[in-house]
């Protein structure tokens, strides 16, 4: 019994030969399906994508390491619909590059966080976890009052282009002005953003100073637009089951 | 596997025909190399596991014919019992709506002064409102709802918008200066910033609300024609308040912002506008009107407690 193997063992290019055929196995199973991806994970038809404020804010979530405490994704568990809403879907993170669903939650998932709280509440949150949640483990970002860099927002949405996301060469262009009007909504310019991202984007002061715009306006941006991209994943939980 | 160092094994060593040198110990086979006078017994794999492997062998092709399994092109393999783990979890969550809607359905009714007489409804139903103030309110409201900075205390009598359930419950549907579109609205205007006030008036109003707090009798005060002026109209005379605009009483002690002089000098120049979310969508109806009786009830409690 086995004797191929023990003839193989000691042919040394033989065993060379067949450890690259078992790896490619594994290797092909897990990669295969992703040159598909594009048609097996379908945008929803109301899909937006994020504003350059909230991508800036995407960015700082990514920077801080948010994701090692919080993932971004309910799972189709009765117990996860009941506390946190509707399963997310693949599709409501189809224009997410790298998409943030994670696997660890040291704090609660973010995937319906948008709308729950207030801003006010999300800027005393980061600069200081304790002043709103006694107990809570979570660390200070007092960093975050520093000012924005948007300089390299342009570039950012024209590499999501390359792989997809449907920003426009105007969205590109005003990348940086957009940015700003958002936290502004007295100005001409927010109108603009309006109209390039829907009505459904909120144009807030979000840390509640309109005279400079921060990092805790695009983190706090971002994540009150957490889940509210689509309605995909509502609607098919109404529908599910019924 | 290094090659056998004594030149003299290397022939046999290289053969499996039985003819491999026995341990003389054990009795057993060797393997037939010698590291330097050390040699391998030849033994054989264990048949546990051999029998574990075919065991996991065998329930993975019995799991691929049944359950969701291989990828293919645009859809995969759906298996012969027709699982679907998001579909499970659906059903699983509308039985447990159900196994709730003897106790939960009746609060649809928003007939509060039923409800809250129906005591083995309310023993019932109130366990599951704590869970959902923990859930939803406490990050803003405090664990036992005592409030803080900014985020008003729903345990004492002081409400801004009126402590009946039914006005608590609109409260929670709508929330105030939400993105809702009935949304409650309220505003304490920036009188520093936006030029309203010169900052001297803004001193003396400081001192009259100061002295309102103390519930002294400041209507000959230097402030007391400023207040009527610019804040009785939301305030009510005397800083009374209680008009259900939102506009907090200021003849008492209890503060939403804070009542030193440097916090009440700051709400006078940049104003104030708390934001509380709706829950429209997020909770249902239902669980709305529920926890609107628990919070009233959170007053109750936490009053008579302290009246004992
Ligand atoms: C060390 C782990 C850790 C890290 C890192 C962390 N958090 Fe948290 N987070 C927590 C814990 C624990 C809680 C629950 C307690 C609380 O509300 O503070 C929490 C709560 C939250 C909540 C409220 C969730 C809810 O539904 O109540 C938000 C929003 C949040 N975190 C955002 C962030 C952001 C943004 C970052 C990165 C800047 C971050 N967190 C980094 C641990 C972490
Ligand atoms: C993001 C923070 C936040 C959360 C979460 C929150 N609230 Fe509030 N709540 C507020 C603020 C701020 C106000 C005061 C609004 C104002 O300025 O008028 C308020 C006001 C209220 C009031 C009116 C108080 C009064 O004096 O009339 C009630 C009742 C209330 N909240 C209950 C709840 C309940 C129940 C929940 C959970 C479902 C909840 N809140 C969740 C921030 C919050
Ligand atoms: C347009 C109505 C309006 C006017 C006029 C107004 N206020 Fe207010 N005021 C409010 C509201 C509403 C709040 C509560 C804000 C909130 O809940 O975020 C408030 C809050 C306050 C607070 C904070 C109370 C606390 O508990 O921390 C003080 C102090 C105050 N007002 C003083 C004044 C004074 C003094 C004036 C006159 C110069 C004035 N207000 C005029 C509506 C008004």
């Amino acid at each position: 019994m086995l004797r191929l193997h023990y003839n193989l063992e000691k042919l040394s290019m033989g065993m060379v030969v067949g450890i690259i055929v078992a790896a490619s196995i594994g290797g092909a199973v897990e990669i295969a399906p992703l040159f598909t991806i594009d048609e097996t994970v379908v945008a929803p038809d109301d899909l937006r994508p994020h504003t350059p404020l909230e991508l800036a804010g995407r960015e700082i979530f990514i920077r801080e390491g948010c994701y090692a405490c919080h993932s971004q994704m309910v799972r189709s568990l009765a117990d996860e619909i009941d506390r946190y809403g509707p399963y997310s879907l693949a599709g409501e993170s189809a224009w997410d590059h790298p998409m943030l669903w994670g696997s660890k939650r040291t704090g609660p998932d973010l995937a319906r966080i948008g709308g729950k709280y207030s801003d006010a509440w999300h800027v005393a949150h980061l600069l200081d976890p304790r002043s709103v949640v006694p107990a809570s483990i979570m660390p200070a970002y007092p960093w975050l009052t520093r000012s924005l860099d948007t300089r390299v927002l342009p570039g950012a949405l024209a590499t999501l282009a390359v792989l997809g996301v449907p920003y426009s060469e105007a969205m590109i262009d005003r990348a940086e002005t957009d940015a700003l009007a958002q936290s502004r909504p007295d100005s001409d310019a927010a109108e603009d953003v309006l109209a390039r991202y829907g009505d459904a984007v909120a144009l807030r002061s979000f840390d509640g100073d309109p005279s400079r715009l921060t990092e805790l306006d695009a983190l706090v941006a971002y994540l009150q637009s957490i889940g509210t991209l689509t309605a995909a994943a509502q609607e098919e939980l109404e529908e599910a089951g019924k | 596997m290094t090659d056998a160092t004594d030149p003299g094994r290397r022939h046999s060593a290289g053969h499996h025909g039985g003819d491999r040198p026995v341990d003389p110990v054990t009795g057993h086979e060797t393997t037939g190399h010698d590291w330097g006078g050390i040699t391998e017994l030849n033994t054989a794999f264990p048949r546990i596991v051999i029998w574990a492997l075919v065991l996991a062998f065998s329930y993975s092709v019995i799991a691929w014919i049944l359950l969701p399994a291989w990828p293919l092109g645009h859809d995969y393999t759906r298996g012969l019992l027709g699982l679907d783990q998001s579909e499970e979890a659906v059903r699983e969550y509308r039985e447990m709506e159900r196994a709730r809607a003897d106790w939960l359905a009746p609060f649809a009714s928003a007939e509060f002064a039923a409800l809250a007489s129906d005591a083995p409804l309310m023993a019932r139903a109130m366990p599951a409102a704590a869970r959902l103030f923990a859930d939803n309110c406490a990050a803003c409201h405090q664990a036992k709802g005592t409030g803080g900075p900014g985020f008003p205390n729903l345990v004492d009598a002081d409400w801004l918008w009126g402590g009946d359930p039914e006005e608590i419950a609109e409260t929670l549907r709508v929330g105030v200066n939400s993105t809702h579109p009935d949304t409650r609205v309220s505003q304490m205007l920036a009188f520093g910033r936006d030029g309203i006030l010169p900052a001297g008036d803004i001193e003396l109003l400081v001192d009259h609300v100061l002295a309102l707090s103390r519930g002294e009798d400041a209507a000959d005060g230097p402030g007391a024609e400023l207040f009527a002026e610019n804040c009785a109209a939301c305030h009510g005379e005397g800083g009374v308040g209680g008009l259900g605009i939102g506009a907090p009483a200021l003849n008492d002690g209890d503060w939403l912002y804070g009542g030193s002089p440097g916090q009440i000098r700051t709400t006078l120049r940049q104003g104030r506008q708390g934001v509380m979310p709706s829950w429209e969508g997020r909770l249902s109806p239902s669980e709305i009107n529920l926890l609107a009786l628990y919070v009233e009830r959170l007053g109750k409690g936490n009053r008579n407690e302290a009246r004992e």
